[in-house]
């Protein structure tokens, strides 16, 4: 048995049925192994960095662990985008690198990177493997360190003579035992007890929902919790879908782009508890100012995450869902109100609804208008990906998330994002509709992956809002730059509607004239993949 | 500014120190000083790092020092609950008529001349970090050549 077959042989003992890379030379012994070794799928990417994203939107639908390989110097240096946005956003990654000959190591030879230096400041952990032997060791544990604790990518670096040395008897760690890693689970009872205390005076509590709900399947005790105790919920962009959009308990997304309402009931609170959430500064305005009026409990698995922007009154360190559950099954529960019908009914006074604009012109689509349409006419369990730019903000404001998923890249965002992270979510999930939603801007950055969405017959709706312009800047532009709209304007693209032709697919184009509910029906019903391209006014600027 | 000594426990493998520095360049911390030594344990590498900062970067670091993987331990005091120690190698050249003075300078700071040519004189001093800052401060008025210092070493005062 040779170290790359140990390799097959160790994803197929953590029961990886699938993985997304792309081979070269460094990399090559290992793809040949899983081919003979094991039944794992292996998805060719169109561009490495789209096999981290496959892998992030893989691992975001099943819960587990997601895994990409590629090979040396170039294919590990594109892979790097994609480490670093799934490490911004806590996604769990095994990521493995073909590297050259350990002999040649440091020589600067064809297709040499440092690798394992260049990823450091955004990876969980990394290991370069110099002795074939300990390939069953170092996999155990890497899936252990990504998959467990605050979530995150590990690398995998393999010289390809490690990949090709024999090795004896394979045998797989039934266990892993680190002695500088173990990730606090439960949560301090004291410090539960005392939030049921702050819980039981304050008139005017909140919960703030952060992507750390989601990924520690904390979800439906926290929309139980909620419930129970009748308390508001905001959220960060990624703890969208936390709740369902329209639970008369939700009030959006907080922060400089969210919704004034959910900022206002955050400010107004006595008592705010954030669970699983960063307190960054595109959720929180000034973090430092928070704990002014209020008693903070932060809730996170993260002990750096605790105090790093802003002190709490009652820090608690573990896994929400175990917290949770811990707290739902105290007795002095039942010494908390459970109605807050004062406290709700004036942030149902300030919850305006937005009225959505009719189509201004012929030519273009509201974009509110649109995204109602669009919420309506897609299935109630869709995954809904949203890109990075004016649409991820529309995104975050107006869809509405049923029983569906949102998914986005919400701390590093990566343009370009949405469509390979569709792909790896669609092949979680082959039932269940998946839409990518991006500008042209984030399209023409990941339109190559359009082959892998046909290789893999993942039928994936592609929905692009066309503005011509990296509408984001521009907005910026226009707000603090005296509209000097410098490199937005995108000229010399392609035609969406021959580039869909050019990839056997069917091709739908809305503009202002046209019927958005029948138009959005026809494309969402149709069986194989598509583009739908939205033409959106270049000057639309996102709601305050 | 306040300082905090930090004593770091790792495993002692390749690639540690460069995670543990890359940690502080990455987040914009200070190294005032970092010392690296085995341990009795030959797995475990001790490093001794100084750093200054408000409080919650001095609590920062120690956290993101905790969630490194490789890190074992922090270990974290500040100077008047424990014993710590730098050695300072200072050159200096002299003559006739200061050749006394810097005698009786060492003498008053324990320090111990151990090598000596015609016009310089090579100084050995191990005290803490503070009287290793009054040497320099004394010995600058002859005229110093070159300075190596290893950087603070330090453990917790014993207690029973």
């Amino acid at each position: 048995m040779t170290g790359s077959d140990a390799m097959a042989r160790s994803l197929k003992e953590e029961g990886v049925e699938v993985l997304f890379g792309y081979t070269g030379a460094a990399i090559a012994p290992f793809y040949d192994s899983l081919a003979t070794e094991t039944k794992i799928h292996s998805v060719l990417v169109r561009t490495e960095q789209s096999a981290a994203h496959m892998a992030s939107g893989y691992a975001r639908m099943t819960g587990r662990v997601g895994v990409c390989a590629v090979t040396s110097g170039p294919g590990a240096t594109n892979l790097l985008t994609g480490i670093a946005t799934a490490f911004a956003d806590s996604i769990p990654l095994v990521c493995i690198t073909g590297q050259v000959n350990s002999a040649l190591i440091g020589s600067d030879v064809f297709q040499e990177a440092d690798i394992i230096g260049a990823a450091e400041s955004f990876v969980k952990y990394s290991y370069l493997i110099r002795d074939a032997a300990d390939i069953p060791q170092v996999f155990k544990e890497a899936f252990h360190i990504a998959g467990t604790g605050r979530k995150g990518p590990v690398l995998i670096d393999v010289p390809q003579d490690v990949m090709e040395a024999s090795i004896g008897k394979f045998h797989y760690p039934e266990s892993v035992s680190l002695r500088s890693y173990k990730p606090t689970v439960k949560g301090n009872v004291v410090q539960i007890r005392k939030v049921i205390t702050e819980l039981t005076k304050a008139e005017r509590p909140i919960l703030c929902v952060g992507g750390g709900v989601i990924s520690s399947g904390a979800v439906k005790i926290i929309r139980e919790f909620a419930h129970r105790f009748d308390i508001p919920v905001v959220s960060t962009m990624m703890g969208i879908g936390v709740m369902p959009t329209e639970d008369m308990l939700y009030f959006g997304m907080v922060g400089n782009n969210g919704e004034p309402a959910a900022n206002q009931a955050m400010n107004e609170s006595d008592l705010l508890l954030m669970v699983g959430a960063r307190v960054a500064d595109r959720a929180v305005n000034r973090p430092d100012l928070i704990t002014e009026n209020k008693v903070l409990v932060h809730i996170d698995v993260d002990p750096a995450e605790i105090g790093k922007n802003v002190g709490p009154t009652i820090p608690i360190v573990g896994d929400i869902r175990h917290i949770f559950t811990e707290l739902m099954e105290q007795e002095s529960l039942s010494k908390v109100p459970e109605n807050h019908s004062t406290w709700l009914n004036t942030l149902y006074a300030g919850k305006k609804s937005e009225r959505s604009v009719p189509a201004a012109s012929d030519e273009y689509v509201d974009p509110k208008a649109f995204y109602d349409a669009l919420s309506s006419a897609m299935d109630e369990d869709a995954v809904f990906v949203a890109d990075v730019g004016q649409n991820q903000i529309w995104s975050c404001r107006y869809v509405r998330v049923r029983a569906g998923r949102f998914l986005t890249s919400g701390g590093m965002g990566t343009m370009g994002y949405s469509i390979p992270a569709a792909i790896g979510a669609r092949i979680a999930c082959p039932d269940r509709q998946v839409l990518a939603v991006c500008g042209d801007g984030a399209f023409q950055m990941s339109m190559m992956e359009l082959a892998t969405m046909r290789q893999e017959h993942a039928a994936i709706k592609v929905i692009v809002l066309t503005n011509k312009r990296l509408g984001m800047v521009r907005e910026y532009q226009h707000m603090h730059l005296h509209d000097r709209y410098e490199m937005v304007k995108l000229e010399g693209d392609p035609d969406l509607k021959l580039v869909a032709e050019a990839y056997g697919m069917p091709y739908h184009r809305i503009d202002g004239k046209s019927a958005l509910d029948k138009e959005l029906g026809i494309f969402l019903r149709q069986e194989e993949a598509g583009i739908l391209e939205v033409m959106i006014d270049p000057d639309a600027l996102t709601p305050r | 500014m306040n300082n905090k000594i930090y004593s770091v426990l790792v495993e002692n493998r390749s690639g540690v120190l460069s995670k543990v520095a890359g940690l502080f360049s990455r987040r914009s911390f200070n190294i005032d000083s970092l010392v690296v030594g085995e341990t009795d344990d030959r797995n475990v590498s001790c490093m001794t790092i100084v750093s200054s900062g408000d409080e919650r970067t001095l609590e920062q670091i120690e956290k993101q020092l905790n969630k490194k993987i490789d890190v074992i331990k922090v270990k974290t005091f500040e100077e008047p609950s424990a014993v710590a120690r730098e050695l300072m190698l200072i050159k200096v050249r002299y003559n006739k008529s200061n050749r006394r003075d810097i005698m009786e300078n060492c003498e008053i700071m324990h320090a111990q001349i151990v090598n000596i040519s015609k016009s310089m004189m090579l100084i050995q001093i191990c005290d803490e970090p503070e009287n290793i800052k009054t040497f320099i401060a004394m010995m600058k008025s002859v005229s110093i050549v070159e300075i190596a210092r290893t950087g603070t070493v330090a453990l917790p005062k014993c207690a029973d």
